[in-house]
């Protein structure tokens, strides 16, 4: 029940430590003035109007006095209000004052410019302190501010509120084009952004870039590959992990009909992976160019798009895959105890895994990879999910400063393989791709096996780079949503597909664009 | 009785009466200084008052004048985030979500906390107290930690459900699953706020006279009838002060679904309840003018309900008269 109080509370984008320091400066004065009656004690630096009721304190009047105590108590919670909302954007101080307070990392020189930065990486803090070091002319100052939506929650209000935004934000490479098209972020391609192009494979550049302009330097990708059990594939005869998504199909069956777990998982929770598996069967959800940023073509009812629901819904009408939610404890907990036989997932997924407690006692060494089943053995097509790049945003108060972090952030050596070894990123780097260590390393996570090598490495090359429309979050809460539908058996695939493609043509016309089926 | 005594004597700075012409300004300025000194006292509030609802509200009002689209910019709309709001099914699909919850839920809550003050009024022991204070506890506990338990509790995985279920070897019907949501969220609300409710009619119930009581047992009422008869007429406007509380906070339903929607599979969906609705639009989709507006359509809304409500129970309820 909305409890006022928490209503707010739970509304608000921002609860971040600038806004408790406020917060607590503001009960501070309050505290002084209410036990001294004195403007002297508070420090002007908060009140600095309070020069005016000098006079005062020199006569013993005491209704003056009293009267002075309610102005100055009232300036102070007004002073107090001010600094609670005045944290909408941690950084926002523009122009004045290069030096940013409420940083989670130390300065190493304290003197040089710095520049603010989003970012959730797991390692970051060891990211920020390489650089950091590096950098005598810049630091950077860098704040968590949440993963992804809520990170992009936050990234939006900011952009609608004109200010907020740090120099420098993390994002995943679907969400650019709904930024790109706001203004929020820069083209980076006139600060020396095309000097690293070569450090990246084409389908990564392709999905942080619109044409000749950059939007965001990558850092990390998701090239999806079938991670599996080799306990459970043992104990129900499995030896080859499935190639296509027939014998996907098939394989479930058999685990199911010799009473074993369910083979996979088809999470409503997490479209961006549905959208990928639609993608490797042909489907081209959308298509969009910034340069005519009004036009819109969405597709998401094709044959190809419906035949993945199609094929998943069976799936779930067999009971051959969980409905579960991802990135839940009760996900996690089914993964350690062999509920799933398989995870159709990312590059990232097995460092996400290790750091939720999987992989480690009774599920460890258990795991291995394969390649993604496909849909044509002859025609192989790799797709993508997930991934992050950093983008310097217009509010940046140096942009030349932000694009040179942008580029230079997570790009040294030694955050590149401290990001690897502990598979929390699969760098995007071509100086990591092609490196004997990370090509041969054997993975720990998959018991020995050259995971890299194997299967993600070629999965990777084989990438061609996504569209994405500008309307990302929505399209995404919409395919959740049919998704909830699928796995509740009330709706087939198919029908999910046309219901889709009619609720984000409604909405994208309803943003303005002009919107083609084709 | 002191108060009655003491008004009468008169202050020296007190304007009592026609002030003559010869004391005028001096008077004047005293009571000038006096309400100045009103004022300043008021002040901390009004400022908080003006600058944190009135001005909120005028401001949102204002926003959802207007619309915004990703590619059209912003352009002046009058009514029409209204219009859309109005038809659209998502807002109005959440709409008839928590009307058919309060209708459901607040006489099971009024119920539930009614008789527990009915009990905790009758019985007198040290047990009773602590009844109370256990009763009352969930209140105390923030509603959105109180939803994350909850969200653990029903977890099929680790939930007491699933355990005790697997006993027999069945297995456990999920609370937040799409055809159990509605119980599920309704048990979580109840047991958040019965026991706040339970202090306020147990509050009425305190404030009665026990010679109606002694009266009623020489009329040779029972205490049953003394229960019926006696103590609920006489907290009925706690009840429907109450009611109000219940209605309010159910129509603008937030909290628990918002946490609960990343436990709940999927059930919660993003326009579960106009609140989650407006809050989605406006920080998940940017629309930041169809957020106002339906937050000002649900404020009609609620208005008109809570109206409707008090016009129906004037009878009963002192907040209209």
């Amino acid at each position: 029940m909305a409890h006022r109080s928490a209503l707010r509370v739970t509304n608000w984008p921002h609860f971040e430590p600038k806004r408790r320091e406020g917060l607590t400066a503001g009960i501070r004065i309050l505290h002084y003035v209410s036990t001294t009656f004195s403007y002297n004690v508070v420090d002007p630096h908060y009140l600095p109007t309070t020069k005016s009721s000098q006079r005062s304190t020199s006569k013993g009047n005491t209704v003056k006095k009293k009267a002075l105590g309610a102005v100055v108590s009232a300036l102070a919670i007004a002073a107090m209000l001010a600094a609670c909302s005045g944290g909408g954007g941690t950084n926002s101080d523009k122009g004045t004052s290069p030096k940013l307070t409420n940083c989670t990392n130390k300065m190493v020189y304290k003197d040089a410019p710095q520049v603010s930065v989003w970012a959730w990486y797991p390692n970051m803090a060891k990211v920020v302190d390489n650089f950091n070091k590096a950098h005598k002319d810049v630091q950077v100052c860098w704040n968590n501010v949440g993963q992804g939506n809520d990170e992009y929650t936050k990234v939006q209000t900011a952009i609608s509120a004109g200010k907020g935004l740090p120099d420098v934000v993390m994002l995943e490479a679907d969400h650019l084009s709904s930024y790109e098209i706001q203004n929020a972020l820069v083209d980076i391609s006139k600060y020396g952004a095309d000097k690293v192009k070569d450090n990246f494979s084409a389908g990564a550049w392709k999905d942080v870039s619109q044409g000749s302009s950059v939007y965001a330097i990558p850092v990390d990708g998701g090239p999806m590959a079938l991670i599996y059990r080799t306990d459970v594939f043992e104990k129900y005869g499995i030896t080859t992990p499935p190639t296509t998504w027939e014998e996907y199909d098939a394989d479930a069956a058999k685990v199911k009909a010799a009473g074993g777990p369910v083979f996979g998982d088809f999470g409503a929770n997490v479209p961006a992976e549905i959208m990928a598996l639609q993608i490797q069967k042909g489907a081209e959800p959308f298509k969009y160019d910034l340069k005519d940023p009004k036009k819109l073509s969405i597709k998401l009812d094709d044959q190809a798009s419906k035949d993945v629901l199609d094929y998943w819904a069976g799936l779930v009408k067999k009971g051959l895959v969980g409905t579960q939610d991802q990135f839940t404890t009760d996900y996690i907990s089914g993964v350690v105890g062999g509920k799933y036989a398989t995870y159709t997932s990312a590059a990232w997924a097995p460092g996400y895994l290790t750091g939720a407690g999987v992989g480690v006692g009774a599920s460890k060494g258990v795991w291995a990879v394969a390649p993604l089943p496909q849909w044509d053995k002859a025609n192989p097509v790799s797709v993508n999910w997930g991934g992050s790049a950093f983008a310097v945003t217009s509010q940046a108060t140096n942009k030349k400063l932000a694009a040179e972090v942008a580029m230079g952030l997570y790009a040294d050596p030694d955050s590149l393989a401290d990001g690897w070894k502990n598979q929390v990123i699969f760098p995007l780097n071509q100086s990591v791709l092609k490196s004997e260590e990370f090509i041969n390393n054997k993975s720990e996570f998959f018991n020995g096996q050259t995971a890299n090598k194997d299967v993600y490495i070629p999965a990777e090359n084989a990438y061609k780079g996504f569209v994405y429309a500008p309307i990302t979050v929505y399209y995404y809460a919409q395919l959740q949503a049919v998704a909830v539908k699928i796995n509740a058996g009330k709706i087939s695939g198919a029908d999910a597909a046309t219901e889709l493609q009619a609720k984000i043509v409604k909405y994208a016309k309803s943003q303005g664009f002009t919107v083609s089926e084709k | 009785m002191a108060n009655v005594q003491a008004i009468p004597a008169p202050s020296p700075l007190r304007g009592s009466g026609a002030p003559s012409a010869r004391k005028g300004t001096a008077r004047g300025s005293g009571r000038r200084m006096r309400s100045l000194t009103g004022w300043l006292f008021v002040g901390p509030f009004a400022v908080v008052f003006l600058v944190f609802l009135v001005a909120p509200l005028g401001y949102a009002f204002y926003l959802s004048l207007f619309s915004k689209g990703l590619a059209t910019g912003t352009i002046f709309s009058g009514a029409d985030n209204y219009i859309k709001a109005f038809t659209d099914p998502s807002f109005l699909s959440g709409i008839w979500f928590v009307v058919r919850f309060a209708l459901v839920l607040i006489p099971v809550q009024m119920l539930v906390s009614l008789s527990l003050a009915l009990v905790l009024d009758a019985i007198t022991t040290r047990f009773a107290r602590f009844a109370r204070l256990m009763i009352f506890l969930p209140y105390a506990i923030p509603a959105v930690i109180g939803a994350l338990m909850w969200g653990f509790l029903y977890s099929p995985t680790f939930g007491p459900l699933q355990q005790l279920f697997g006993l027999f070897g069945a297995s456990a019907p999920f609370p937040l699953s799409p055809d159990n949501i509605f119980g599920g969220l309704m048990n979580v609300v109840t047991w958040q706020w019965a026991g706040y409710y339970m202090i306020i009619i147990y509050a009425a119930l305190q404030g009665i006279d026990p010679s109606l009581y002694e009266a009623a047992r020489i009329d040779g009422a029972n205490a049953r009838q003394v229960a019926l008869r006696i103590k609920i007429p006489m907290v009925s406007s706690a009840l429907v002060l109450i009611l109000v509380f219940a209605l309010i906070g159910t129509l603008q339903f937030f909290t628990e679904p918002a946490i609960l929607r990343l436990v709940s599979n999927g059930s919660i969906t993003p326009d579960f309840t106009p609140n989650l609705y407006a809050f989605t639009q406006a920080f998940s989709y940017a629309n930041f003018n169809y957020a106002s507006a339906i937050s000002f359509a649900l404020g009609i809304i609620v208005f008109i309900a809570v109206y409707i409500f008090l016009f129906l129970t004037r009878k009963r309820g002192s907040i209209l008269s």
